[in-house]
């Protein structure tokens, strides 16, 4: 018979507010089992977890029974505080009696007796509770970043610099992403290239770094300290070591008219092209879909003009395996699809641009040499208009857009607002926002600098339309919401801030890493406040904008803080896993296979064994043996098992009977 | 299953939910206040995949009038393919229920991600308002089983 100890929290008023906790304590004191049944305002608390302890070794405590608020919080802590006082770590339960009781339901006499049915059900498992053993695995030291924007170059350069190899997959033929194709980043207004770029050539020098560019991860296997994730690294059918970047063949190759996806298409590429001149790997790649000699097998003119002879039309895709301890998600955003916001007149005029086009046009690397030219007939814009909360903050219900706020907008808008009265002070801008919003060091000073100094006319209000005129102007239907009329703006250019949303490549990689997300394709991290740069699934950390719409500085903040966490666990030799894995019971298992046919990591093998019958006879049997480095305790196996052979340790199935009978008690 | 003074039909609901989804989505309807009555109780299993039919079966007997399972939407299992498992389990287990006489109404499969905490309490709700108007399990409730 264990000797169990029930603790009952507080939380301030968070419990105690709706839920009688001496009460509760009262009532649990009487279960069978239960030697000392106290509360306590925080048992969190240093003071709380020194009850636990002090009552644990008073009394001779076997078991725990935490009545508190989510496991999900703080089933670790009493575990370690169980472990303190020289008892098991799995010989603790939690009742979760906050969020499940206390937040829930306002009837203090219903969550009260809510809570002690929790109570009784948990003290009923740890009845049946065993101390459990981790199992250790040893730790590959060697980090995998998937992306190579400036979320995935920061993390990798870190963890780089701290000692560990580092391998950076990037979907493009270059490293740098979305940050390339910005021509002045806020608040300070210095040009985003030259301080990525060094970052980029950094990355490509750094001894600790492989960069696998033009690649992506195809499957991962494995567990944390142990992943094995396959690469794929597309052809570029031009040998990566020869090529020597001249870009010799970028110039003299006949296909000419294919858009370029690093100006979003407003100006044209060649089959064979390098995506800009401070590309990293800057090697050429040819564009299968587009090159008349992959096609048609008629034209090897880049094969003719590289002196390099790094031209290989033969070129196939290679697949990488190799082994990593942790894996960065840096996946990072692109600004939503349009079609839907067709009032903006986006797909019917060729000056209806997005930021993200705006900032090429702005750019000096741009398709316009960063003369702000409009895309239509290339002359000089004197009235702009820029729309915020394009796909933003739309309602639920809405069949369009995002609900959430893409956070970045506000804040570039005001630069591209800001940056077109510097260098054009002879324009008219217009911004029409629903809410300015500058959280963030030097945003708002930043903010009303356009409004003050540069006489940029916010207007607070939504665009109701565009609509293109005969004389090549866009007339803007809008409100000001503040005067309470109705304007008409002769516009010769319209910006829309469009809302980010995670890469479209996120949702399968997240089903391939087993990682959650959220219903917007974000990453869910660990923990909203106390574990931001982890995902729940161990081993796997998320920099970046995967995890939710950021601008550069906090991006970077994230992608160093993910590092850390990296190589805190690159440093680690060896790391202790879950103990509340399958076990098979021998003696009752007769080898039909079937766990193994579910086990989604086969996890489970068959052996024979030599078993020793009553009558003295030995018989040898197949049975099924569980690695319990590769399990991951799901369960499914116990189901299956039509003998009852195979349990689950911390869940096993007497326990949640026990738990079942408890609560229908 | 329990009356209160007036004699009001209060059902007795059984929910497992998976640890990394539907009891994070529990938590999820707490933290955001969410009500929903307090006649559900949950078990936190590791993964739906993880509730063997006999749980439900045994919760009937105790005297259960509802059961619910809750786990990862399809696809987004942690594990992988365990809440396929268990939904193939559970519409065999609910039919079997169904020939004994335990109603459709009183079992359900329902998939609640951890970012749906609305969902949760709406579904628990939902359940519990279905389960109410059937009234008491007395079909597979065995008496045997109850103390006095």
């Amino acid at each position: 018979m264990q000797r169990i100890g029930v603790f009952v929290c507080h939380c301030g008023t968070n419990i105690a507010g709706t839920v009688d906790v001496v009460a509760v304590a009262d009532a649990l004191r009487l279960e069978p089992g239960v030697v000392v049944s106290e509360e306590y305002q925080y048992m969190c608390s240093e003071a709380g977890q020194n009850k636990i302890k002090d009552a644990i070794k008073a009394n001779g405590l076997t078991g725990i029974v935490v009545c508190s608020c989510s496991p999900r919080m703080h089933e670790a802590t009493f575990r370690k505080t169980a472990a303190a006082a020289g008892i098991n770590p799995y010989m603790v339960e939690i009742a979760n009696i906050r969020e499940q009781v206390s937040w829930i339901h306002k009837d203090k006499a219903e969550g009260t007796e809510k809570a002690i049915i929790l109570g009784r059900a948990a003290i009923a498992k740890v009845h049946l509770n065993a101390p459990l053993h981790a199992g250790e695995s040893p730790v590959t030291k060697r980090a995998l970043v998937i992306g190579g924007g400036i979320a995935g170059i920061q993390t990798a350069l870190d963890i780089a610099e701290a000692g560990f190899p580092v391998d950076i997959v990037e979907k493009n033929p270059t490293i740098g992403g979305k940050m390339t194709q910005i021509d002045k980043t806020f608040p300070t207004l210095d040009c985003a290239a030259c301080i990525l770029t060094p970052k980029m050539v950094d990355c490509a020098q750094n001894e600790n770094i492989r960069i696998f560019a033009y690649s992506e991860v195809e499957a991962v296997s494995g567990f944390v300290g142990n992943f094995t994730a396959k690469i794929r690294k597309k052809a570029r059918y031009v040998d990566e070591v020869k090529c020597t970047g001249c870009g010799l063949c970028t110039e003299k190759c006949p296909q000419k008219k294919i858009p370029n996806e690093f100006n979003l298409g407003m100006d044209n590429r060649r089959a064979v092209y390098i995506p800009f001149a401070q590309a990293v790997p800057k090697i050429a790649t040819i564009d299968a879909e587009h090159c008349t000699m992959l096609k048609t097998g008629k034209c090897g003119v880049c094969s003719k003009v590289c002196t390099a002879g790094a031209i290989d039309y033969k070129q196939t895709d290679t697949i990488i395996e190799e082994q990593y301890g942790a894996i960065v998600v840096a996946t990072g955003y692109n600004p939503i699809n349009l079609d839907k916001f067709d009032e903006f007149a986006y797909s019917q005029s060729p000056d209806v641009v997005t930021s993200l086009e705006f900032e090429r046009l702005t750019n000096a690397a741009g398709p316009t040499a960063g003369t702000l030219l409009r895309p239509s007939d290339g002359k000089h814009p004197h009235t702009l208009v820029f729309v915020q909360c394009v796909g933003s903050r739309c309602d639920a219900g809405a069949e369009k857009g995002k609900q959430y706020c893409s956070k970045i907008c506000c804040m570039y808008t005001a630069k591209h607002a800001m940056l077109v009265r510097e260098k054009y002070p002879d324009t008219e801008v217009y911004v029409f926002y629903i809410d300015v919003r500058t959280p963030g060091k030097n945003f708002d000073e930043f903010y009303r600098r356009a409004v003050e100094e540069y006489g940029v006319h916010y207007i607070k209000g939504m665009v109701g339309k565009v609509v293109p005129e005969a004389d090549g102007t866009l007339t803007v239907q809008a409100s000001d919401l503040i005067a309470n009329e109705q304007l008409k703006i002769s516009a010769d250019m319209v910006v829309l801030a469009a809302a980010i949303e995670p890469d479209k490549s996120a949702r399968p990689l997240a089903t391939m890493l087993t990682a959650s997300m959220d219903t917007n394709d974000f990453f869910t991290e660990a923990h909203p406040k106390l574990r931001p740069v982890e995902s729940p699934t161990a081993g796997i950390f998320l920099s970046g904008a995967c995890q939710g719409p950021k601008d550069i500085p906090e991006t970077v903040s994230q992608a160093s803080a993910a590092a850390a966490k990296v190589i805190g666990l690159l440093a680690k030799n060896s790391l202790k896993g879950n103990p509340c894995v399958a076990s098979s019971n021998e003696a009752m298992c007769n080898g039909c296979s079937s766990c193994e046919r579910v086990c989604p990591y086969g996890a489970i093998s068959y052996e024979d064994k030599e078993f020793r019958m009553p009558d003295r006879t030995t018989q040898i049997r197949r049975v099924a043996s569980v690695n319990p480095a590769v399990c991951q305790g799901c369960g499914a196996c116990t189901v299956a098992c039509p003998s009852g052979a195979m349990d689950l340790r911390g869940f096993t199935n007497r326990q949640i009977m026990a738990e079942v009978d408890a609560i229908c008690r | 299953m329990s009356m209160n003074e007036n004699k009001e039909f209060r059902p007795l609901i059984v929910a497992f939910c998976c640890n990394w989804c539907s009891y994070a989505g529990a938590d999820l309807a707490g933290t955001n206040r969410a009500s929903y009555p307090a006649d559900v109780k949950i078990i936190r299993v590791p993964c739906s995949c993880r509730v063997n039919p006999t749980f439900i079966l045994r919760a009937f007997q105790r005297g259960a009038d509802g059961v619910i399972m809750c786990g990862c939407h399809p696809g987004d299992c942690h594990y992988t393919s365990g809440n396929y498992y268990a939904r193939r389990r559970m519409t065999m287990m609910f039919s079997m229920l169904d020939y004994l006489g335990i109603e459709k109404g009183r079992t359900r499969v329902e998939w609640v991600s951890a970012a749906e905490g609305a969902k949760f309490a709406a579904t628990m709700n939902e359940f519990v308002e279905t389960v109410t108007a059937l009234g008491p399990n007395k079909r597979l409730e065995d008496l045997r089983c109850k103390e006095n």
